[in-house]
């Protein structure tokens, strides 16, 4: 086997580890945009909070628990008339940002969800008997407060978002996961693969690194 | 507060018709045990909880009747100070104490400058750049007072404030808002499981028990006379009836005694004109925030004993 030592390996290498980046760094910023806001809401319509409305909340509880329960293999298969519709293909780095945003944002809610329910409650009360608005709750209060629990959501979700990524590989998104399947496992070049699982090791290793100072530099309890 | 019933599910009211009227300018103290209902009983103050029944008037106005911006604007007149202090972790001292005046939409440039009044009130001008972590306990309910005060309220509820400090600690925050009731006019409403912090602060005082207040009025008078089971028991926990279970053959009274009777030889004088021979079995001189009191618990053998309580009686305040 003449293996990653050739040229072409390498090349291929390089552009797939770009793309696993580029959909990484696309659907986690969606992931963000989408599953903060959901996350947030999930936690004012539960009980006891501001907008608590057993309605709402068991709505968007029930939303969010039917998209996680889906293996994320089968979303990547149903979603494709929709990824088509939304962004014109279901291949490529494009093709796979919708199912992996649709795949991560109900998880990243719920993290968002506990950590705004780690907030002390005797906070929470301080700063509506000052006589906040919920908006103003919810911008000057809990989420700063729960800035650490969010950021180390955002690492847990990337990390998530990594392995999907791969997954995604397999009906054509391209990056490592479609590299180590087509070389590694289709055509037996196990140091491909080697190479592949040792390059998702480091992105996975920097990204909880970063995802654990940021959560230092945040934190001041 | 009149008939205030408050319910959070079937069973056990959490108020269960609860009559109350708090003076303007006085500290008065709601003490029970913890699930008495003392907290749900302030936060219909200030509209964190409300009422099922019953009217909670605060400040003229009738907290049925106000929500949204008009509740908002209440609450800034009516503050609240908390057990575990209810800081954000993620703001510095300075920025907490900044907090309810931004929430107000007070004039940004006049902000920096109340800060410093304030923390220099509290004593904590130094740590303005610090954050609650790096303060003690002590210094932290410092913080929460003058966030407290940031909006310059009328009314302070505290519930169980020194709750989580130790003695000495406890005893700074009392004095602090004994100093702000003095000099600000502040209305003060303390709630509280130990019967010292309503002896040291209070001027009246309510015992709640199972969401009922089963007695209230002068803080002395409870101590002294107490009159139901529940506030005699709170009583005895802080080691402050005077009945320490000596036991005498004879007759046993407690006599409080307040001001001038205090440093007169009353009892030597009694004993002489009825010959009456008292055993002191207790004695306790309790510091109020209206005066010192001398509590005794008496043993009393021959002589007029009836004459000796009348004399007593003339004196101070007589028990059986
Ligand atoms: N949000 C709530 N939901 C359900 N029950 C509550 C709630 N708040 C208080 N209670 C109940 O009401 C009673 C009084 O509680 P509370 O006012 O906190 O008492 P205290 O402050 O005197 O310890 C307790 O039995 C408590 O369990
Ligand atoms: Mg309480």
């Amino acid at each position: 086997m003449t293996g990653v030592s050739g040229n072409l390996y390498w090349s291929e290498i390089s552009r797939a580890s770009l793309e696993t980046l580029a959909m990484l760094g696309g659907s986690l910023a969606l992931t963000i945009l989408f599953g903060l806001p959901l996350g947030i809401l999930l936690f004012l319509t539960s009980p006891g909070q501001p907008w608590a409305s057993r309605a709402a909340s068991g709505l968007l509880g029930f939303a969010v628990n039917l998209l996680r329960a889906v293996p994320f293999i089968i979303l990547l298969i149903v979603m494709i008339p929709l990824t088509v519709l939304l962004v014109g293909t279901s291949l490529g780095v494009l093709g796979a940002i919708p199912p992996l945003v649709v795949g991560a944002a109900p998880f990243f809610a719920r993290l968002v969800e506990t950590a705004l329910r780690e907030v002390d409650r005797s906070t929470v009360q301080a700063v509506q008997a000052m006589g906040a608005t919920t908006r103003e709750l919810v911008l000057l209060a809990l989420l700063p407060e729960a800035l650490p629990g969010i950021v180390a959501g955002i690492t847990i979700t990337a990390i998530t978002l990594v392995s999907f990524t791969a997954m995604a590989g397999v009906v054509g998104a391209g990056g490592l996961g479609d590299l180590a399947i087509r070389f590694g496992y289709q055509r037996f070049q196990t140091d491909v693969m080697i190479v592949t699982v040792v390059l998702l090791l480091l992105l996975v290793q920097c990204l909880q690194m970063m995802g654990d100072r940021l959560v230092r530099y945040f934190s001041h309890r | 507060m009149h008939r205030v019933y408050k319910h959070f599910g079937p069973d056990q009211p959490a108020l269960a018709g609860v009559d109350l009227a708090v003076t303007h300018g006085e500290i008065f103290g709601i003490i029970g045990r913890s699930g008495a209902g003392k907290s749900t009983l302030v936060r219909l103050l200030n509209g964190l909880e409300r009422a099922d029944s019953g009217t909670v008037i605060v400040d003229g106005v009738d907290m049925a009747d106000v929500s949204g911006s008009a509740l908002r604007t209440l609450r800034r007149r009516v503050q609240m100070i908390f057990q575990n202090f209810g800081l954000l972790s993620s703001r510095t001292v300075a920025q907490n104490v900044a907090l309810p005046l931004r929430i107000a939409g007070a004039d940004l440039a006049g902000i920096d400058g109340r800060v410093a009044d304030l923390l220099h009130r509290v004593g904590l001008i130094d740590y303005a750049g610090k954050y609650p972590s790096q303060l003690s306990g002590g210094q932290k309910q410092r913080v929460g007072i003058a966030r407290a005060l940031a909006t310059a309220p009328d009314i302070l509820l505290c519930d169980e404030a020194t709750s989580a400090l130790d003695p000495e600690t406890t005893a700074s925050i009392l004095a602090l808002i004994a100093d702000l009731n003095r000099e600000l006019g502040l209305t003060i409403i303390v709630i509280t499981h130990e019967m010292d912090v309503v002896r040291q602060l209070c001027d009246r005082v309510a015992v709640l028990h199972n969401g009922r207040v089963v007695e209230s009025g002068l803080v002395s008078d409870i101590f002294f006379t107490p009159a139901a089971q529940e506030t005699r028991a709170l009583l005895t926990d802080a080691g402050a009836d005077g009945a320490m279970g000596i036991a005498f053959p004879g007759r046993v009274v407690h006599l409080a005694l307040e001001g001038e009777a205090l440093a007169e030889p009353v009892l030597t004088r009694i004993a002489r004109a009825t010959g009456v021979d008292f055993t002191i079995l207790a004695s306790r001189i309790g510091h109020f925030r209206a005066g010192s009191v001398g509590q005794f618990t008496l043993g009393l053998s021959g002589g007029d004993q009836d004459a000796a309580l009348a004399a007593l009686a003339d004196q101070g305040r007589v028990r059986e």
